[in-house]
């Protein structure tokens, strides 16, 4: 029988029915009297020197209060970079000044150059027009591999060279993996492209700056999955604002995937001239803006070897690849390709020697970051494609392969730094087995066949390091800011429970998943538990949602903190049961003496906190609220196995996915509903990568696909009905759930299983095509077929 | 400016917009109902997706001027009368139909437009009509299967997790 409440339940979202309603509180729905409208004048031009902003003419037109230019910026902080990386010579990272307005330069497409605001948003859109940019076109850099050649255009004259940063991890590790390629039986080497994505939530970014005159107060009301570090951020490093005079509120967010973490120009813009003018400034960032302005994803150029001996063990281990970081660093753009990739290429195997270089390059193009996944796709999606493209050579079954050179000890420590805890990843492939009928396949590909169609299966492994991360830890690899979580559980007198926790949550259903723990733990029902989230006015210093986090760091924190509530009132319920506190047990709600029929409700008890007439005052404070941070110990290591099966039609090229089953290990689950809905979209996420998304730039670095036209979201017809199973479950050993994080895993672990089945389907018609690079368009599809 | 007039979820409204004001900005910062969404400038999201005298209608594609003297119908007035969701809403909610909550306005009123004209549509109907709303959160599986649910068909073949 499933459980219908508590850990383990599939309860109903109640943050829903707001949602369904058209009651939703979204950033934009958000209104300030006396509110302004900013709107930006951005860069056409890729890379050019500004000679001269005219903003007379635009100054003058109806409505507008004051035309912004990068001047006015210039007594004020750059957008920081919170993650210092230290190159292979022990040296640390190029880090270029990142102005708010552009500073004598444009460096990207996007890039702001001037602001408006005026009365309303159209009278801003029309004095932007009026404003006469005076810029000089530079040569630009798209390509990475040009940008790093002698000579090449410099997107920042103050820096070397375009090279951000040239890493080798593990450094010790490269003779001994020199030496086993040198004695491998076989070597595997595959060159492929990690595509440039564009992440997308279908909310739009939108900022709103207020200040109060009356108490001196800033307030930016924003698109963020994790208020508290903007305020830190923009409050230090951008603005001077001291924290007790900055309020960042992230209400209802329409969905983040990454993107929405970083720290953005638009952000300080608003708040800044919001104490400026005095009054509120709204901005609302349109679609094609978010196409050049929210940082991108991915964008690798890998090429990775793989060692195997001669009884097909993985021996080593070797990549070297490029990675776009576009004009500016982002938030924690140097961290991606570094410690959330390095760490990640030992994957589900215990290869015994691993080397990975990456450099990491300036171009004039928006700036990268995190994406869905965040350099744990880009690992897994070289190493899988890697390891099938070795069976296929080698002539052996690619699942027996891997099986074969599974880590099955725990805990493990890996060549490349962390140390998994527990997994099971022979469980996971047996279970994918089962659930994606690979039996049956042979079957329908001859089903296929006599439809004319090609079909294909592909299956990879992935692992994940989730839960971001011991703090001690991420600050020696260069990590500015601290990982812990926050909660403060606060019990009302009447004994319903409000948790505000520095986890945000903008589709991951936290107001409903986290009661759930509570109503476990206390016994309560979970309506009586509130969660309020995305208000650093309202809750304790915390990181936010990111790296599949909350659940596993946020929610152990709010597990800590309700721990002590109980503690607290186990030592109250003995008082007024007269009992040794050590016999008092607490289960659904009530608090019994062991061994005796005495019990007092969990509601009486926390009245008694606040109304302590009959009360241990000698011993314990009135009251019943409490604060626990926790940083984790470890990270924490989901791990799965995908499989999908294409049709590709031979004629056009065009593939579609006929079936996808999925296989996680997430270590326990709260709430099943809610973690196979996470497994779903990662999954459309990873398929739009596979088949259809791209940012494509030219090469003066107009970006081509810029709107919805031109970037092929995934949409409804374009995936099936997903077979997803996370039954599977070995609990995290360091957090007190046992939970490991789910949000990723889809995106992380469908690339190479599509791209895999689509060169199975290929090879099946004879063809010797070995790799397509992704999107795997009709286009090129049909082209690899025809070689 | 000029005056504008027309029906919204069965009340009267009117007020002055300039001719460049699109329904979907009438509906939000006129009217105040903040519930229609606008997740694109080029039409493709279907996060605006209103009804028009009874036809679904992206709001963004259209001008409140011409929807002047029109029934307009939005996500704020399709619960029940007693404020309970209404069988398309609640089938959302009970399969998971929605993450960030962002599309769904958009979601709900195209389904209610698909089911007026399609009482039982198959997967791949359902499918082909919502080709012009984008989800980014759901990767659509429990959008369609919510969407068969409302229409009376049995989803329990259909993998809950
Ligand atoms: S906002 Fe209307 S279709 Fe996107
Ligand atoms: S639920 Fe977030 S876009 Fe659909």
């Amino acid at each position: 029988m499933p459980k219908d409440h508590g850990i383990g339940a599939s309860s109903k979202r109640r943050e829903d029915v707001r949602f369904l309603t058209g009651a939703g509180n979204y950033t934009d729905d958000i209104n300030i009297p006396g509110q302004t409208y900013v709107h930006f004048l951005r860069s056409d031009i890729a890379h050019g020197k500004i000679n001269a902003v005219n903003t007379e003419d635009a100054a003058g037109m109806p409505g507008v209060l004051r035309v912004f230019t990068g001047t006015d910026f210039e007594g004020v902080g750059g957008l920081p970079c919170g993650w210092q990386v230290t190159d292979k010579h022990g040296q640390p990272m190029q880090e270029p000044a990142h102005p708010v307005l552009a500073q004598g330069k444009v460096r990207y497409v996007g890039e702001i150059v001037a602001a408006v605001v005026a009365e309303t948003a159209e009278q801003a859109r029309d004095a932007a027009e009026a404003i006469e940019l005076d810029i000089e076109d530079l040569p630009a850099v798209i390509d990475m591999k040009a940008a790093v050649q002698e000579g090449a255009p410099k997107v920042h004259d103050d820096l070397t060279s375009n090279l951000c940063y040239d890493w080798g991890f593990v450094e010790e590790n490269k003779g001994a993996v020199d030496e086993a390629f040198e004695k491998a039986a076989h070597v595997t080497t595959l060159e492929l492209v990690n595509n440039r994505l564009v992440a997308n939530p279908m909310e739009p970014r939108v900022a709103i700056g207020d200040y109060t005159r009356h108490n001196g107060e800033s307030t930016l009301y924003t698109t963020s999955q994790n208020p508290h570090v903007i305020r830190l951020l923009m409050g230090a490093f951008v603005l001077g604002i001291p924290e007790h005079k900055l309020r960042v509120v992230a209400p209802d967010v329409g969905g983040g995937f990454g993107t929405k973490i970083f720290h953005y120009a638009e952000e300080a813009f608003c708040t800044f001239a919001a104490k400026a003018l005095k009054r509120p400034v709204k901005w609302t960032s349109s679609r094609s803006e978010a196409f050049i302005s929210d940082a991108h994803g991915r964008d690798h150029v890998t090429k990775i070897e793989l060692a195997l001996d001669g009884e097909n063990n993985f021996t080593a281990i070797r990549t070297e690849t490029y990675a776009n970081m576009g004009a500016y660093l982002s938030t924690f753009a140097p961290s991606v390709p570094t410690w959330l990739h390095g760490t990640l290429m030992a994957g589900n195997y215990k290869t015994p020697a691993i080397y990975v270089n990456v450099k990491a390059v300036f171009t004039n193009t928006v700036p990268v970051d995190a994406y869905r996944g965040a350099g744990r796709p880009e690992a897994t999606f070289q190493l899988e494609r890697v390891i099938d493209k070795a069976a296929r050579e080698l002539g052996v079954d690619p699942i027996a392969l891997r099986r074969q050179n599974f880590i099955t000890e725990f805990p493990y420590a890996t060549p490349v730094a962390v140390e998994y805890d527990t997994g099971d990843y022979n469980a996971t492939m047996d279970k994918l087995e089962e659930i994606a009928d690979l039996k049956g396949f042979e079957a329908r590909r001859k089903e296929s066949e006599a439809r004319g169609k090609l079909r294909g299966l592909g299956v990879n492994c992935y692992i994940e390091a989730c839960g971001i991360a011991p703090s001690n830890l991420v600050g020696q690899l260069g990590a500015r800011a601290g990982l812990y979580e926050s909660a403060t559980v606060r019990v009302n007198a009447t004994g319903g429970l409000v948790v505000m926790t520095g986890s945000h949550s903008h589709g991951q259903g936290h107001e409903t998943s986290f009661p759930q723990v509570i109503s476990e733990m206390i016994g309560i029902p979970e309506d009586q538990v509130e969660i309020v989230h995305g208000d650093t006015a309202r809750t304790p210093m915390g990181m936010g949602t990111y790296g599949s986090r909350s659940l596993a760091v946020g929610g152990s924190a709010m597990v800590r903190a309700t721990e002590k509530i109980i503690n607290k009132t186990k030592k109250i319920a003995a008082h007024l049961m007269e009992a040794s506190e050590a016999d008092i047990e607490l289960k659904d709600g009530q608090f019994t003496v062991a061994g005796t029929d005495k019990s007092v409700a969990w509601g009486d008890v926390c009245l008694a906190a606040y109304v302590p007439h009959n009360y241990p005052l000698d011993d314990i404070e009135p009251g019943l609220e409490e604060t626990a941070f926790y940083d984790p110990s470890n990270f924490t290591y989901p791990a799965g196995a995908y499989a999908c099966e294409v049709e590709v039609d031979p004629e056009t090229g065009k593939v579609t996915i006929e079936r996808f089953a999925a296989a996680d290990d997430f270590g326990n689950v709260v709430n099943p509903m809610i973690v196979s809905g996470q497994v779903h979209g990662g999954l459309a996420q990873g398929i739009g990568q596979a088949l259809l998304e791209g940012a494509v730039y030219d090469e003066t670095g107009q970006l081509l696909s810029a709107s919805y036209m031109d970037y092929a979201m995934p949409r409804a017809d374009d995936v099936p009905f997903y077979t997803v199973d996370h039954s599977c479950q070995t609990p995290c050993t360091h957090n007190p759930l046992g939970v490991k994080g789910c949000g990723e895993a889809g995106a992380i672990g469908s690339p190479p299983s599509v791209v895999n089945a689509v060169v199975d389907a290929l090879q099946s018609a004879g063809k010797s095509v070995t790799h397509i690079d992704m999107p795997l368009s009709p286009g090129r599809v049909w082209t690899a077929m025809q070689g | 400016m000029t005056q504008v007039s027309m029906t919204v979820n069965g009340k009267s409204v009117s007020g002055e917009v300039e001719g460049r004001t699109l329904l979907v900005n009438f509906l939000r910062d006129h009217l105040s109902l903040t519930g229609t969404h606008v997740g694109c400038d080029t039409g493709q999201c279907g996060a605006c997706m209103v009804h028009v005298d009874g036809d679904a209608v992206k709001s963004c594609n259209m001008l409140a001027l011409e929807a002047d003297g029109t029934e307009v119908a939005t996500i704020e007035g399709q619960a029940n009368a007693d404020g309970s969701l209404n069988t398309i809403q609640q089938a959302f909610q009970d399969h998971h139909g929605l993450q960030c909550g962002f599309c769904t306005p958009g979601m709900v009123m195209t389904a209610a437009a698909l089911l007026k004209d399609n009482p039982k549509p198959t997967e791949a109907e359902i499918r082909h009509y919502l080709e012009g709303n984008i989800c980014r959160c759901t990767g659509y599986h429990n959008i369609v299967k919510a969407i068969m649910a409302a229409s009376g068909q049995d989803v329990n073949a259909i993998a809950a997790e």
